[in-house]
């Protein structure tokens, strides 16, 4: 059919709806059109836009032969309390089937102070595993070949000092740091603009993260080195168009700093990767995760000049989103995280953690845990979704909204860039407002009506509180004071003090790679907070912005 | 003109999720009230010497990390350690229905939980605060 013989034929479809249509003023207002159509994609361009898996620029998927290769890694986001209770969570997913672990650490460890810090007090081991020194991460591995499985560190601030402590165990386990596999998270900019645990200044931070690329290109050359997270943001209130975009300039932003420190893009953009949210409106996402693909390799093509395909792939974790969880009727929640997972297995991502139906109530249960996994491997095996590459694309509606995304992203790209970049955006509190004003008009449009929760602003029922949820022992604190106490006791307390002396030193010269400083002093056995506490006096502390 | 109800919007303790924080904030502003938000990462001291210089007649805390059995009674107990007697104390965050009866018991007047309206917490500060 021609394209005017299709518009003909689409007005009289519209004049044959109108009457109908008009009976149903709540859903007439969507924002989306009705129904798309060949108009709607005729300007793409197979081979330059979309093309195949593989190729760039990459929109259908990174690899030639996703999931009819293997399937994406499951990764199960655990960690709490002690080291000791973290481990036997670990070793019990992997029995279970996960193919990858997911480190999280609790607030102190996040910020860079130890168990007995007074501010910590209350947080210790609540959100996470509390990791204090070499001596709880050794435990926290313990019997986990870390030559074998890869492992995600949820870690920003101190990411150098946590990848130190891991490339430390694996040594001792007797496996070299080229053959480790893993990520940690180490994004600050996204702590500044949404997540909050940030500790340093921009500038010293940069210079971490570039370390560390750095570092691992010679040293762990198998590590993801970065994992550009658009997840916060988006839990944090933003629009999905907003997350990639924000998430991008972030990465724009890192490559920039990277290359001004010296290195070749080639050498160390192939190690980046992303964080994505998958959120409850299904084909939005699955555009999303498509858009961004073809934004990054764009960008890493034209803009950075990058030679290396790897350096063009935007390889991304997905995690389903926290936020859309509901305290209400909590068993809703498993076709929630069902749908996202659909979203996140349709738009292809490389791994994928969901999250448990009881997590707007407390931390989750094992038999949630399982049914949150159980999720994965029926999407995977049993739904046919990850049965043929990139099954969306050519789909009208879908191509139209992955280029709509891409031109969002890209208008506000281009407006950050105006400002100075990610980092001067940030310190504008220019992305926290964006962030912020879509998290309120969220947050009205569902006390209006406008936007329906099922079981919190409609198809409410009167419910019993939930019983079984997880409680964090409260002695947990007092146990991993003690340990960190009985430890600094038992160690070379002179190594410490030479290795915290040669740390803070290499902090005062900006030339120097700061990554064997702080391999040497974990092995020491010095805490987490006393080499945070060395950078502290160096680098002094972020001031956030604050704005409603 | 009527007094207008001021409003110390806190996060106490290390959590950085501050979305549900500053939705509350902006809320309660639209609604008339004045609002002071804290920012992230303020000591129970902090909270209190804010709410003291602040002279508010309300203080919202929000957690999400679960340190609230922790913090919660921590604030109340040093707010009213300096002199803020009337000021009405209220909480909300990812709090199971469990925790709640003891952090009543200490002293905050009410615990919200995911899924509440802002209205309902306008409504709730309007009938419970004393000027």
């Amino acid at each position: 059919m021609s394209n005017e013989k299709i518009q003909e034929e689409l007005a009289k479809y519209k004049a044959s709806v109108e009457k109908a249509i008009a009976r149903f003023p709540e859903r007439d207002h969507l924002p989306e059109q009705r129904l798309y159509t060949p108009l709607d994609i005729k300007g793409d361009d197979y081979a330059e836009e979309i093309s195949f898996p593989g190729v760039y620029p990459y929109t259908r998927g990174v690899q030639p032969t996703m999931y009819r290769g293997r399937f994406w890694t499951m990764r199960m986001y655990a960690g709490f309390s002690t080291a000791e209770e973290s481990n036997k969570r670990y070793r019990y997913l992997i029995e279970s089937g996960a193919t990858g672990l997911s480190c999280a650490f609790d607030l102190p460890t996040q910020i860079g102070y130890d168990s007995d810090d007074p501010i910590s007090e209350g947080e210790v081991g609540k959100v996470g595993v509390a990791i204090d020194s070499l001596a709880d991460m050794e435990v926290l591995f313990d019997q986990i070949d870390l030559g074998k499985v890869s492992t995600s560190m949820t870690i920003n601030a101190p990411a150098s000092v946590l990848l130190a402590m891991y490339i430390a165990v694996a040594e001792k386990q007797g496996v070299a740091p080229d053959q480790l596999k893993g990520t940690i998270q180490n994004d600050i900019l996204k702590e500044y603009a949404a997540r909050g645990t940030y500790i340093f200044p921009p500038r010293p931070s940069m210079r971490l993260i570039t370390n560390i690329f750095e570092y691992c290109s010679q040293n762990v050359p198998k590590w993801n080195t970065i994992s550009i997270s658009g997840y916060h943001i988006r839990e944090a209130g933003s629009t999905a168009s907003q997350e990639i975009a924000f998430t991008i300039a972030d990465g724009i932003a890192y490559v920039e700093a990277a290359i001004k420190a010296g290195l070749d893009v080639d050498a160390f953009a192939g190690r980046l990767s992303f964080f994505w949210n998958a959120h409850n409106n299904v084909l939005e996402e699955v555009a999303k995760f498509r858009a961004s693909r073809r934004i990054w390799a764009k960008i890493m093509k034209e803009r950075f000049h990058a030679k290396s395909p790897k350096s063009m792939m935007l390889r991304f974790h997905t995690q389903t989103a926290g936020s859309m969880l509901t305290a209400q009727q909590p068993n809703n929640n498993i076709i929630r995280v069902a749908l996202q997972t659909a979203a996140a297995v349709m738009g292809g991502t490389q791994s994928l953690h969901t999250n448990s139906r009881d997590e707007a109530l407390a931390l989750p249960t094992e038999e949630s845990v399982m049914i949150a996994l159980r999720t994965q491997q029926i999407v995977a095996y049993e739904s046919g979704l990850a049965d043929v590459i990139d099954p969306l694309a050519g789909s009208y509606y879908v191509e139209a909204m992955t280029d709509r995304i891409e031109k969002e992203a890209m208008e506000y790209i281009q407006k950050i860039d105006d400002m100075g970049g990610a980092v001067a955006a940030i310190e504008k509190g220019y992305i926290q407002k964006e962030i912020q004003d879509s998290a309120y008009k969220w947050q009205m449009d569902v006390e209006s009506g406008a936007r329906t929760i099922v079981g919190v602003n409609k198809f409410q029922i009167e419910e019993e509180p939930p019983k079984n949820l997880l409680r964090v022992d409260a002695s947990v604190g007092e146990k991993q004071v003690k340990k960190l106490h009985d430890m600094k006791a038992k160690r070379d307390n002179e190594a410490v003090k030479a290795a915290l002396a040669d740390l803070k030193k290499a902090c005062q010269d900006e030339n120097e790679n700061l990554m064997p400083h702080i391999l040497a002093a974990v092995k020491t056995y010095a805490t987490l907070g006393e080499i945070c506490n060395v950078m502290r006096e160096v680098f002094g502390e972020y001031e956030a912005h604050i704005s409603l | 003109m009527e007094k207008k109800i001021r409003v110390l919007v806190a996060k106490p303790g290390l959590d950085g999720h501050d979305r549900g924080a500053k939705v509350i904030a902006r809320a309660l502003r639209d609604a008339g009230f004045e609002v002071i938000y804290t920012g992230l990462r303020q000591t129970p001291e902090q909270i209190a010497e804010a709410a003291l210089q602040e002279d508010v007649n309300v203080v919202a805390m929000s957690i999400l990390s679960g340190a609230h059995p922790h913090l919660f009674p921590k604030v109340v107990e040093l707010v009213r350690g300096k002199g803020l007697t009337d000021a009405l104390i209220i909480g909300g965050g990812v709090i199971p229905e469990g925790d709640i009866p003891a952090l009543k018991e200490a002293g905050v007047a009410e615990v919200f939980t995911p899924g509440t309206n802002t209205a309902d917490v306008v409504e709730f500060i309007k009938n419970n605060v004393k000027l």
